[in-house]
């Protein structure tokens, strides 16, 4: 599991590549607990790579959402494989999360 | 069709399962999203094996027995260790109160359920065993 973050403006995206599991989950974790990601307007998530969540990887965005809220962060994922948006589905996810299908679409969400 | 993976109670062993999983799926010409509803089920219960059942002792092992038969897939999970851990009952979590309580856990046998038709954890021979089973199309 890969998660680069590329800054732009008061647009933070982080592109994940490979399986979020229970192993890979910390990663992610680190990355969204850092303090100066809440000085961004949008936390824009490209899940194009992403080939796999489980609910530990859910559970790191869960862990994390009311505090973007709090600080008026917007959280919005795209290009989300349809196995792994199926699994956002299953829990009622889609409806609590923002995802949508493109770049494009998350950038003017 | 019938295969079988020993895994120690590792969290980097996940992969290995879920590659197994898929490597016996593979010829039973499922959608990508069926086969990723069960290595997802079976990846939640291996996972709940290695860090709540056995604390991630590295000297504990888990099989695994996945079988295939026309229309249906079976996968047992047997926890080697002595400890009996039999999950309570199933209750679905109310999301809307995990995201207000910042909860990261909890959300695994969830999952588990809703991917597979049949889900029954019970002890045989001092061991704890899962199986999981699924009706294919």
């Amino acid at each position: 599991m890969k998660v680069t973050a590329q800054p732009s403006a008061d647009t933070l995206t982080l592109h994940l590549d490979g399986e979020l599991d229970a192993s890979s989950a910390i990663l992610l974790d680190t990355e969204l607990a850092k303090p100066d990601i809440l000085n961004y307007k949008k936390v824009l998530v490209d899940c194009a790579k992403l080939s796999y969540i489980s609910s530990a990887g859910l559970g790191v965005f869960i862990s994390h959402l009311q505090r973007f809220q709090d600080a008026e962060v917007k959280l919005v994922f795209f290009n989300m494989q349809e196995k792994v948006f199926n699994v956002f589905e299953i829990l009622g996810l889609d409806a609590l999360m923002t995802i949508v299908p493109t770049e494009a679409e998350a950038t003017a969400a | 069709m019938s295969a079988t993976l020993r895994i120690t109670c590792s969290r980097s062993n996940l992969q290995k399962v879920r590659d197994f999983v898929r490597e016996h799926l593979v010829e039973e010409k499922l959608s990508a999203v069926t086969v990723n509803q069960v290595v997802l089920a079976v990846d939640e219960v291996v996972a709940n094996f290695i860090i709540h059942a056995n604390g991630e002792d590295e000297s504990q092992f888990l099989d695994l027995e996945l079988g295939v038969s026309p229309h249906r897939l079976d996968v047992e999970i047997v926890d080697q260790g002595e400890t009996i851990f039999l999950p309570p009952s199933h209750q679905a979590p109310d999301l809307r109160e995990y995201v207000r309580q910042g909860r990261k856990g909890g959300m695994g046998m969830t999952l588990v359920h809703r991917l597979m038709d049949d889900v029954s954890f019970f002890a045989r021979d001092n061991h704890t065993v899962c199986h999981l089973s699924k009706r294919l199309p």
